[in-house]
């Protein structure tokens, strides 16, 4: 089972992957964490989740990850949802300190039965999407922020996902290595066509990324309005710095400021 | 040449005073942490040797340093034997310890209902004093040997217990989730994730455990008394203070102190050897 590639179609033109339908998740009888968000996600989506502290964005992926069950409303996943369709990036890398990088890769095989030897080869090659085939014995302390990261990257797509969810993953890193995991997030997503939804608080990672932003509003979480990014992959160096891209960003972050509830 | 000469000046340069001065202080505290307690140890034989001798003490009151080691050497048969029975009391202890202790700590985290059941009884035991629960285990328990391994666990499992619980439960929460995300068993997730989290606070208390199983050996020793099955370090004592051979009695005693040392000893590089590759408290960080 090689890491597979499915073709990118154009917004529009996609076949739908999963809908939430009217989702509601309330804790304690009290406290609105998500609101009647409503979103179709379709096969080859890039989408960002964009919005303040408080309004939603994990608990979203969480209710679609099924950590968390909705208090009102469905996930709905079209065709049959097994486990492995899924591929979780923490803000934190999430690596076993105890096992090596590709022990750490290895797992999702692992719980799913498949011994090393089954699996070897694409552990291998996944490991060389994200430039880490030399670290295959490596211990996670011996990496940096950012090859933890990729390892954490190539455990979310090894198995094919249908879906990689992602949440904030660079947050934590510096502005350069954040930089070089964006691009080579998009080469990597344009090399085996997966569908990503992406938590962030950046209105440039997000513009740079996604083709989809959902941008959302706190108390209660909620989505406020979405936006499309239309300039064309493969984005680079010339798409950051271009007038396009400024105008993107301008666009979204006055709809962060309106989440936010100051005025545009 | 001259870029060749360049470096080899730039390298010599680049030790500064600071890391010179660093380098001096970190080649001193290697060599002072064995020299030091060594002296120390060293100064205090020979402010016995000489009290015992300025004060003219008789020696079955005080016997001085060389009769202690003319008794260590003379009764060196008697004492290795007795040595190695509380050796292996303490060693049996020691297993038993941590089979139970890590086995309930294990039963505990799968099921809630028997940890709220069980641990205050867990607790109850390790806090009532082995010393006076030993004479009733000997009233009950027939075997002498049954009784000494039993009181020694009694004192040993519970540190190993109440570290392996809680490096069960602190796995790191995202893992979980991606373990949940994943789909594993209960039992892929105590093997793949809970286990090896717990390893280092096992190790920890397995530290603490193989101290207490020798001290429980020890009192289990003093209370039970000799039964035809040998007589162990810590019955050789208490027989040599009823005749007043006060020299055997430090000959025992320092090897009950060098078994203990050993112990610690071993434990610690057991731990070392398990967790190098990975945990924190085993690496030797740069700066």
């Amino acid at each position: 089972m090689a890491v597979r590639h499915t073709d990118i179609l154009p917004l529009g033109q996609r076949p739908p992957l999963l809908r939430l339908n009217h989702v509601d998740k309330i804790f304690g009888g009290e406290v609105v964490a998500l609101k009647d968000m409503t979103l179709q996600v379709n096969q080859g989506d890039f989408i960002s989740l964009l919005g303040p502290s408080g309004c939603g964005k994990s608990t979203a992926l969480r209710v679609i990850s099924d950590l968390m069950h909705p208090t009102r409303g469905r996930v709905e996943w079209e065709g049959d949802h097994v486990r492995g369709d899924l591929g979780v990036v923490f803000q934190e890398p999430t690596l076993m300190p105890w096992a090596t990088v590709a022990q750490n890769v290895w797992l999702p095989f692992r719980l799913a039965g498949k011994s090393y030897g089954e699996v070897k080869d694409d552990v291998l090659e996944v490991l060389r999407l994200v430039g880490l085939e030399k670290f295959l014995n490596a211990y996670p302390r011996e990496l940096s922020g950012g090859m933890k990261m990729r390892v954490s990257i190539a455990r979310a797509i090894a198995t094919n996902p249908r879906l990689i969810l992602m949440d904030e993953p660079f947050a934590a890193l510096d502005e350069i290595t954040r930089h070089k995991l964006n691009n080579d997030l998009l080469k990597l997503k344009a090399k085996i066509g997966c569908t990503v939804i992406f938590v962030t608080h950046s209105v440039f990672e997000s513009v740079f990324l996604s083709d989809r932003i959902v941008v959302m509003a706190a108390r209660p979480g909620r989505v406020l309005t979405e936006l499309e990014v239309d300039a064309p992959y493969p984005r680079g160096e010339e798409f950051r710095t271009s007038n396009e891209y400024a105008a993107h960003a301008r666009r979204a972050s006055m709809a962060l400021r309106e989440a936010m509830g100051e005025p545009a | 040449m001259s870029l060749a000469d360049d470096q080899t000046l730039a390298v010599t340069e680049t030790r500064d005073e600071d890391e010179i001065r660093r380098a001096r202080a970190a080649r001193m505290e290697r060599v002072a942490k064995w020299a030091l307690p060594l002296l120390i140890m060293a100064l205090a034989i020979a402010g016995w040797a000489w009290i015992v001798v300025a004060n003219e003490i008789p020696h079955y009151i005080l016997p001085g340093p060389d009769r202690v080691w003319d008794s260590l050497v003379t009764d060196w048969a008697m004492l290795i034997d007795a040595a190695f029975l509380t050796g292996w009391i303490t060693l049996a202890a020691l297993t038993l310890a941590v089979v139970g202790g890590a086995g309930l700590a294990i039963l505990f985290n799968q099921s809630k209902m028997l940890e709220l059941s069980f641990y205050p009884y867990a607790v109850i035991l390790q806090v009532t004093p082995v010393v006076s629960i030993a004479p009733l285990i000997f009233i009950y328990v027939d075997s002498k040997i049954a009784g000494m391994l039993l009181c020694a666990w009694l004192v040993a499992f519970f540190p190993v217990l109440s570290s392996t619980t809680l490096g069960l439960n602190s796995v790191d929460h995202n893992l979980r989730d991606l373990f949940r995300i994943y789909g594993a068993t209960r039992w892929q997730r105590l093997r793949y994730l809970q286990l090896p989290s717990a390893l280092p606070y096992f190790l920890g208390g397995l530290k603490i455990a193989g101290g207490l199983s020798l001290i429980g050996a020890v009192v289990a020793e003093l209370v039970a008394g000799t039964g035809g099955i040998g007589s162990g370090l810590a019955f050789r004592i208490q027989e040599a203070g009823y005749r007043l051979n006060i020299a055997r009695m430090f000959a025992a005693l320092a090897l009950v102190a060098a078994m203990g040392v050993f112990i610690f000893a071993a434990l610690s590089v057991l731990s070392h050897l398990l967790l190098r590759k990975w945990h924190e408290s085993a690496l030797s960080r740069e700066t």
